[in-house]
C-alpha cells in the first residue's frame, strides 16, 4: 500500500487491518498459504460480532418467535423482529412492516414470480429481464411464464456490459410489461445498474420495477425511496451474515394485495377446517418457524457494516477496483469481461491459452480463492461469447496486497500454461 | 512456483489436453453423445465407431480445460478395440481411481489412464475426468446426453 492511499485510508477512518482482525477465518492458511479471498461475491466470510451474535443467542437467549407466552419466547421474538428494523434502516424502507424474511434472494424472487406474477400479473403481460442476470432472476420467471402465459422479454445489454437503456424502453413501449425484475449488479461483470432511471423508465410505461439486490447491498448504500423501486432484494450471506435468510423489500400495497406464497403457522389469522385467513404482512409471507438464529445474525451484520459506513466501504472498493483493473490489464493474454463506467469489486476474466477451470486450481494452490464457471449466468456468458471465465471479488477485508497476489500468480499461471 | 502442480498438469497430460489426437468428430461413427457438467459449462461430445461388438474408434469434440480435454482423448485411445460390454467397468475403475488416486487393479488397458490419478488430491476437478466417460456410457446406451451430476 502506497502513502498516499495509506493517508486516504486514515482519512476515512477506513483501516482494512483492523477489520481484517474482526473476521477469524482471515488468519487461516490454505494449502500452507495465506488464505487470499477473492470469492466473496459467492458468499462472505462472517465477523466476529455476527458469530458472537447468533452463538450467544442459542446460548443465553433462545426459543420459537411468535407463539410462546414465557420469557424467552418473548425475548427471542424482540430480537429477531429487531432484525426488521435494523434492514427497514439499512436500506431505507418506508415501513418495518414491508421487510419480508425468506430463505435467500432466489426464494425471494420466486416469492414475487409467485404472489405477485400469478396473483396480480393478468395471462399476456410480460416480465423484462436484461442479459446480465443470475439464474435466480430468470428462471422463476421462466416457470411463470410457462405456467401463467406471461411473455418473457430480455433487455439486451452494451459490449461495455451496461444495461442498454434504449433496448430497454424498446420493449415497454407496447406497455403490455407488469414488471421490470433486473440486477442492481452484475455478479460478473461487476456492473452497477442506474436503478433510479430503470424504476423512472418501468414507471413511465406502467410496469413495475424489482432489483436484485445480492451484490449491490454488499457494495453500495441502498435506499429504495430514493431508487424508487417497488420490489427489491438481496440475500445476508453476501453481506457478511449468515447463510438461510434473506430479504424482499416491497411497497406496502403491493405486499397487501399479494397472496401468500407458503401456507402454514405463523402466516395466518384464523383457521378452519373450511378456510383461514391471513396474517397482516409480513408475516403473511413468513409461514413456519423462521430462521431466528440467521435474522440475529443478519442484525449483527447490518450493524457491522453501518458502523463502518457505507462511505468509506465504496472509497475502499473504488481503490481495489482501480488497482485490480489496471493489474489485470497489464497481463497479456488477459480479458476482462466488461468494462462498464460505473462497476464494483467483481472482475471476470479469461485468459488466452488457460481454461478458467485450469487458473482456478493454480491460483488455489497459492492459497488464493477464486471462482471459476458460469457463475449461474449461462446466458450471459453465451452472450459475452465464451463458456466460462475466472472470477476474483473484493469484500471489505480484501487489500491491495492481495490484488497484487493476484496478479503476480496470474502473471506465473500464464507462463505455466504457455 | 507450482511445483506441487506438475503431478496434475503433467507433460503428458499437458501434451493430450491441448494437442490431443482424438479430439475430432471421427468419419463414421454409429452413437454419440454429449456431457454436460452444468456447475462449470464444460461439454463434450463423444462419438463411437462399432464393429463386431467392440469399440473400433472413438473421438470427441469439447470445450473444457485441459484436464477434461486430457481425460477424454486418454479414454479414446484405452476404449479402442475393447469390448462393448466393458467399458462400463473401465469406466467404473476409472471413475474409483479419480476419487481415490489408486489403480493398481485396474484393467491393463487403463495404463495410459494412470496419470489423471492425480486429480484425487483436487475433488473439485475429479468431475472434469469423468465427464467424458459419461458421455462414452451415455453413447453406447443409445442416449444423447449426459450429466457430470
Amino acid at each position: 500500500m502506497n502513502v498516499m492511499t495509506k493517508d486516504m485510508t486514515t482519512k476515512l477512518g477506513f483501516d482494512v487491518e483492523r477489520i481484517r482482525r474482526d473476521f477469524p477465518i482471515l488468519s487461516q492458511t490454505v494449502r500452507g498459504k495465506p488464505l487470499v479471498f477473492l470469492d466473496s461475491a459467492a458468499s462472505a466470510q462472517k465477523p466476529r460480532p455476527v458469530i458472537d451474535a447468533m452463538v450467544q443467542a442459542m446460548e443465553t437467549q433462545y426459543a420459537n418467535v411468535h407463539r410462546g407466552l414465557h420469557w424467552m419466547s418473548e425475548r427471542t421474538t424482540d430480537a429477531y423482529e429487531s432484525t426488521r428494523d435494523a434492514v427497514a434502516r439499512l436500506i431505507n424502507a418506508p415501513s418495518r412492516d414491508e421487510i419480508v424474511f425468506a430463505k435467500n434472494t432466489t426464494e425471494g424472487i420466486n416469492l414475487v414470480a409467485h404472489s405477485y406474477g400469478r396473483g396480480i400479473m393478468k395471462p399476456g403481460q410480460a416480465v423484462v429481464i436484461s442479459e446480465m442476470e443470475h439464474h435466480a432472476n430468470l428462471v422463476p420467471w421462466q416457470m411463470l411464464r410457462d405456467a401463467h402465459g406471461i411473455e418473457l422479454r430480455v433487455a439486451p445489454i452494451t459490449d461495455a456490459g451496461e444495461l442498454d437503456m434504449a433496448g430497454l424502453e424498446t420493449l415497454l413501449q407496447d406497455r403490455k410489461v407488469g414488471l421490470v425484475a433486473v440486477t442492481h449488479m452484475s455478479n460478473v461483470l461487476g456492473t452497477v445498474v442506474p436503478a433510479a432511471r430503470v424504476a423512472a423508465l418501468a414507471h413511465e410505461y406502467g410496469a413495475k420495477a424489482l432489483f436484485d439486490g445480492s451484490q449491490a447491498a454488499v457494495h453500495r448504500p441502498v435506499d429504495v425511496q430514493a431508487i424508487d423501486a417497488d420490489f427489491y432484494l438481496f440475500t445476508a450471506h453476501k453481506l457478511y451474515g449468515p447463510t438461510g435468510i434473506g430479504v424482499l423489500w416491497a411497497r406496502r400495497e403491493l405486499l397487501e394485495a399479494m397472496p401468500p406464497f407458503m401456507g402454514g403457522g405463523d402466516m395466518i389469522g384464523t383457521v378452519s377446517f373450511e378456510r383461514s385467513t391471513w396474517a397482516e404482512i409480513p408475516h403473511k409471507f413468513e409461514a413456519g418457524t423462521p430462521a431466528i438464529i440467521e435474522a440475529i445474525g443478519l442484525k449483527a451484520a447490518v450493524e457491522y457494516v453501518e458502523a463502518i459506513g457505507f462511505d468509506a466501504i465504496t472509497a475502499h472498493e473504488a481503490r481495489l477496483t482501480d488497482h485490480a483493473l489496471a493489474r489485470l490489464s497489464d497481463i497479456p493474454g488477459l480479458r476482462v469481461l466488461g468494462r462498464a463506467q460505473d462497476r464494483g469489486g467483481v472482475f471476470s476474466f479469461t485468459m488466452q491459452g488457460a481454461h478458467a477451470h485450469d487458473i482456478a486450481t493454480l491460483l488455489d494452490r497459492q492459497g488464493i480463492a477464486v471462482r471459476a464457471g458460469n457463475h449461474c449466468a449461462e446466458p450471459l456468458m453465451r452472450r459475452l461469447g465464451v463458456d466460462s471465465s475466472a472470477r476474483a471479488s473484493t469484500g471489505i477485508y480484501t487489500t491491495m496486497a492481495e490484488i497484487d497476489a493476484l496478479a503476480d500468480t496470474l502473471l506465473r499461471v500464464r507462463e505455466f500454461f504457455t | 512456483m507450482f511445483d506441487e502442480l506438475r503431478d496434475l498438469y503433467s507433460a503428458e497430460i499437458r501434451a493430450h489436453g491441448r494437442t490431443p489426437s482424438h479430439g475430432q468428430r471421427p468419419a463414421a461413427f454409429d452413437a454419440s453423445a454429449k456431457g454436460d457438467n452444468p456447475m462449470c459449462g464444460d461439454r463434450v461430445q463423444v462419438f463411437v465407431r462399432r464393429d463386431d461388438g467392440r469399440v473400433a474408434e472413438a473421438g470427441f469434440e469439447a470445450r473444457g480445460c485441459e484436464i477434461t480435454v486430457a481425460s477424454a482423448d486418454l479414454m479414446c485411445e484405452a476404449v479402442r478395440g475393447q469390448p462393448v460390454d466393458h467399458v462400463r467397468a473401465l469406466s467404473d475403475q476409472v471413475a474409483a481411481m479419480a476419487r481415490t488416486g489408486r489403480c493398481e487393479a485396474c484393467d491393463e488397458a487403463l495404463r495410459n489412464v494412470h496419470p489423471l490419478s492425480a486429480v484425487h488430491e483436487y475433488p473439485s476437478r475429479v468431475k472434469c475426468v469423468t465427464l467424458p466417460w459419461h458421455a462414452l456410457l451415455a453413447a453406447l446406451d443409445g442416449e444423447k446426453e449426459s450429466t457430470s451430476e
